[in-house]
C-alpha cells in the first residue's frame, strides 16, 4: 500500500492509504493518524482518521505545507512496520430491527428507493443473497464491527463488519437522499453501516433503531457526562437484537438514568483474525459476554 | 443586561470564531461564516475579536435593549435602524435602554454581523459559543433565535467610541460576480481533463441550497468522470469514493452535476469525490454570496494560495491598527 498525498487548499493534507476499503488500509491509516497526533508536529491543529485515509488540518503560518508533507511521510515507514494490533473496546449496541419508526420513514420516501415494493430490510436481504430478513439480521448481528471513522455530523460512527470480504453486506444508498431519518437509526450504504446520532437527512438503507443515545449535547445521560460523543475511531461495536419490550425497557432506563452500555476492553490482532475470521469474531463476541 | 428578541429575522444565530478540535468526531468548526466581519464588529464595540455576536442571514432581527450598549453591524450591507432611524454599517452605534435595533432591506451580501459591547453571553460548549444547529449544539439553546428569546450580554470590557468606523479601504468589497480561487487536488483525477477545463471556464450560480453547511452551485456543464472499476467499499456511482474526511472549502460534485463547497458547519466526511478546495483566503467571501450570484472558480497553486492568505492577514493587521 503506497499512500497518496494531496493538499486540500492551504490548510489540509489528505493522506489516502488505499483506494479500496480493507482492514489493512484502516489499520494503517489509523496508525498513521495516531502517529501524526502523537508526534505533535508544530502547526498541526487536527487529525481526522477516516476509513482508508486520514486528513491533517494545519496552520500554514506555523508550518510550510511541504515541511508538513515531509513530516507526515516520515511517519509512514513507522506505521508500515507497526504490528497490526489494536487495544480497544467493544461496545454492545442493542438494536430493534424492523422497527415501526424506520419502516414508517421508508414508506414516506419509497419513490426515492431502488425497489419501492419492498422494505429496506427485504431489499438488503435479497440483493445480498439471504433467504429471509431473519437470516440477514442474524448476519448483521452475527459478527462485530469496527468504527474506522466518526463524523458526517456529530458522533456518527461508520461501521465496517469483521467478516471476509465475500460476506460483507453491501447495499446502494437511496437513489436520492431522504430529508428525514429517525434519530438512532441503524443504516447501511456501500459496505458501511452507521448509527444516525440525530434526526435528519440521510441516504443509507434503514434496518432498525437503537434505544441507546450516542450523542448528548446537554451531557445529561450518565455515560455521556464526561464527553457528549460515545464513539471514537478504533472502537468496536456488537449489535444485539432486541424486541419491542426490550426497546421500551431501555428507553425507560435511559429516561431514569439507569442505563449503562456494556463496554469491554479487547485486543484485536489482525493476523489472528485472518487465520480464522468466523472463529475470531466469535471469540470477540464472547469477550463481550464477559466469559 | 439582556436583549429581547422581538423578531428573529430569517436565520439569526449566535456565532464566535468557532470550535476547533472536534472535527474528527464530526463536530465542525462552526462560527461566523465571514470571520473578518465578525472580528471588525467586535473591535468596533470594544470586544475581543472572538467574542460572540449575531450572524443574521438576508433579514436582520429586531432587538429591544434593556440597558445601554454599543453595537456595530458589519459584513453584508444590512442597514441598521435604531428606533426606525437609519444608521451606518461598519460603525460603532450607541443604543439606549428601551430602544430597538432593527434593520432595513438587505442591499448587498448575505450575512450581517451584529456585535454588542460585552458580547453575547451564552454558555461555552467545548470552548466556544458558536451555534451548530444541525446537532443542537452551542449558541442559544443550540438553535437559531426565535421571537421571545432573551439574550444575556456580558459586561463591557473596554470603552467603545460612538461613531468610530472601519475605514472604507478595510471594508470588504461585496462584488457582484466574485471569483473563488481553488487549489485542485484531493480526487481531481476522477474527472476528465476536458471537464477540468470546463469547471474553470463555466459560470456557476449559487443555488438556493446554500447554507452554513455548504454552498451548492449550478449552471456549469456536468463533469465527466473517468471510467474505472469502483474500488471495494466506494459504492456504485462513479462519483463515489471510499468515505473520507472532507476539508473545509472542499468541492464535492455528487453525480458530476452540482458542485458543493463545504463551509463552517461542514459535514466532516462522506463518500463523494472532491476536485479541490477553495483557498482559506476566499472562505469569508462565500458567506456573503446570495443565491443566484454568478461566480467563476479560478485555479491557483499553493504559492498563490499562501500569498492570498498573507494579504488577508495583512488586512486584518491594518484593521487592528485602525481600530486599536
Amino acid at each position: 500500500m503506497q499512500t497518496r498525498y494531496s493538499f486540500g487548499g492551504d490548510e489540509h493534507l489528505l493522506a489516502e492509504v488505499a483506494e479500496e476499503m480493507s482492514l489493512e488500509a484502516f489499520f494503517k491509516s489509523l496508525a498513521m493518524a495516531n502517529a501524526v497526533r502523537e508526534s505533535r508536529i508544530k502547526g498541526v491543529t487536527e487529525t481526522c482518521p477516516a476509513n482508508a485515509s486520514f486528513l491533517v488540518k494545519f496552520d500554514p503560518d506555523m508550518i510550510a505545507p511541504d515541511a508538513l508533507l515531509a513530516e507526515v511521510k516520515a511517519l509512514e515507514a513507522q506505521a508500515d512496520k507497526a504490528e497490526a494490533v489494536l487495544k480497544t473496546r467493544i461496545i454492545e449496541v442493542p438494536v430493534f430491527y424492523n422497527d415501526p419508526w424506520t419502516r414508517e420513514t421508508q414508506m414516506r420516501f419509497r419513490e426515492r428507493h431502488q425497489d419501492p415494493t419492498s422494505t429496506d430490510l427485504e431489499y438488503g436481504a435479497r440483493i445480498n443473497g439471504f433467504g429471509s430478513i431473519d437470516e440477514f439480521i442474524a448476519a448483521h448481528a452475527g459478527a462485530p464491527w469496527f468504527v474506522p471513522m466518526v463524523g458526517f455530523v456529530a458522533g456518527v460512527p461508520w461501521l465496517y463488519q469483521l467478516v471476509e470480504r465475500a460476506k460483507q453486506i453491501e447495499v446502494p444508498k437511496y437513489l436520492r437522499p431522504r430529508t428525514d431519518t429517525p434519530k438512532l437509526t441503524i443504516g447501511h450504504g456501500g459496505c458501511f453501516g452507521c448509527i444516525y446520532s440525530v434526526r435528519g437527512a440521510g441516504g443509507y438503507q434503514m434496518f432498525g433503531i437503537t434505544p441507546m443515545p450516542i450523542y448528548d449535547p446537554e451531557q445529561r445521560i450518565r455515560y455521556l457526562r464526561d464527553f457528549m460523543i460515545l464513539f471514537k475511531p478504533g472502537d468496536m461495536v456488537q449489535f444485539t437484537p432486541i424486541d419491542r419490550a426490550g426497546y421500551d425497557q431501555i428507553v425507560d432506563d435511559i429516561a431514569n438514568d439507569r442505563f449503562e452500555p456494556r463496554i469491554r476492553p479487547v485486543t484485536f490482532v489482525l493476523e489472528d483474525f485472518h487465520k480464522d475470521p468466523a472463529g475470531y469474531a466469535r471469540k470477540l463476541e464472547e469477550a463481550n459476554d464477559g466469559h | 443586561m439582556a436583549i429581547d428578541v422581538v423578531n428573529p429575522g430569517f436565520a439569526t444565530t449566535v456565532q464566535d470564531l468557532g470550535r476547533p478540535g472536534y472535527y474528527h468526531l464530526g463536530i465542525p468548526l462552526s462560527g461566523a461564516m465571514d470571520r473578518y466581519a465578525l472580528r471588525a464588529a467586535n473591535l468596533l464595540v470594544g470586544n475581543d475579536e472572538g467574542d460572540a455576536g449575531l450572524e443574521a442571514v438576508f433579514v436582520g432581527p429586531e432587538l429591544r435593549f434593556t440597558s445601554d450598549a454599543t453595537v456595530a453591524v458589519t459584513g453584508a450591507e444590512l442597514p441598521p435602524k435604531i428606533d426606525g432611524e437609519p444608521c451606518p454599517t461598519w460603525t460603532a452605534l450607541r443604543v439606549r435602554a428601551g430602544q430597538t435595533l432593527g434593520f432595513g432591506v438587505l442591499e448587498k451580501g448575505a450575512r450581517g454581523y451584529i456585535a454588542i459591547s460585552g458580547g453575547i453571553d451564552v454558555p461555552l460548549v467545548l470552548g466556544s459559543r458558536a451555534t451548530y444547529a444541525l446537532c443542537t449544539l452551542g449558541g442559544f439553546k443550540g438553535r437559531k433565535l426565535e421571537a421571545g428569546d432573551a439574550l444575556v450580554v456580558g459586561a463591557a470590557k473596554r470603552p467603545a467610541k460612538e461613531g468610530k468606523a472601519v475605514p472604507e479601504a478595510l471594508r470588504r468589497r461585496l462584488e457582484a460576480a466574485p471569483e473563488l480561487r481553488v487549489l485542485t487536488g484531493l480526487y481531481w483525477e476522477r474527472i476528465t481533463a476536458e471537464s477540468g477545463k470546463h469547471f474553470f471556464e463555466d459560470t456557476w450560480k449559487v443555488a438556493p441550497e446554500a447554507d452554513r453547511i455548504g454552498y451548492r452551485f449550478r449552471g456549469g456543464r456536468p463533469l465527466a468522470l473517468v471510467e474505472r472499476k469502483q474500488p471495494f467499499g466506494a459504492g456504485s456511482d462513479p462519483s463515489n469514493i471510499v468515505d473520507s474526511s472532507y476539508p473545509y472549502g472542499s468541492i464535492q460534485v455528487p453525480g458530476g452535476t452540482e458542485p458543493i463547497v463545504l463551509h463552517r458547519d461542514a459535514v466532516s466526511g462522506g463518500g463523494y469525490f472532491m476536485l479541490g478546495t477553495v483557498i482559506s483566503a476566499d472562505m469569508d467571501f462565500i458567506g456573503q454570496m446570495q443565491p443566484h450570484t454568478s461566480t467563476r472558480f479560478v485555479s491557483v497553486d499553493m504559492r498563490q494560495a499562501l500569498a492570498a492568505r498573507h494579504d488577508r492577514a495583512q488586512m486584518l493587521l491594518r484593521l487592528r491598527e485602525a481600530l486599536g
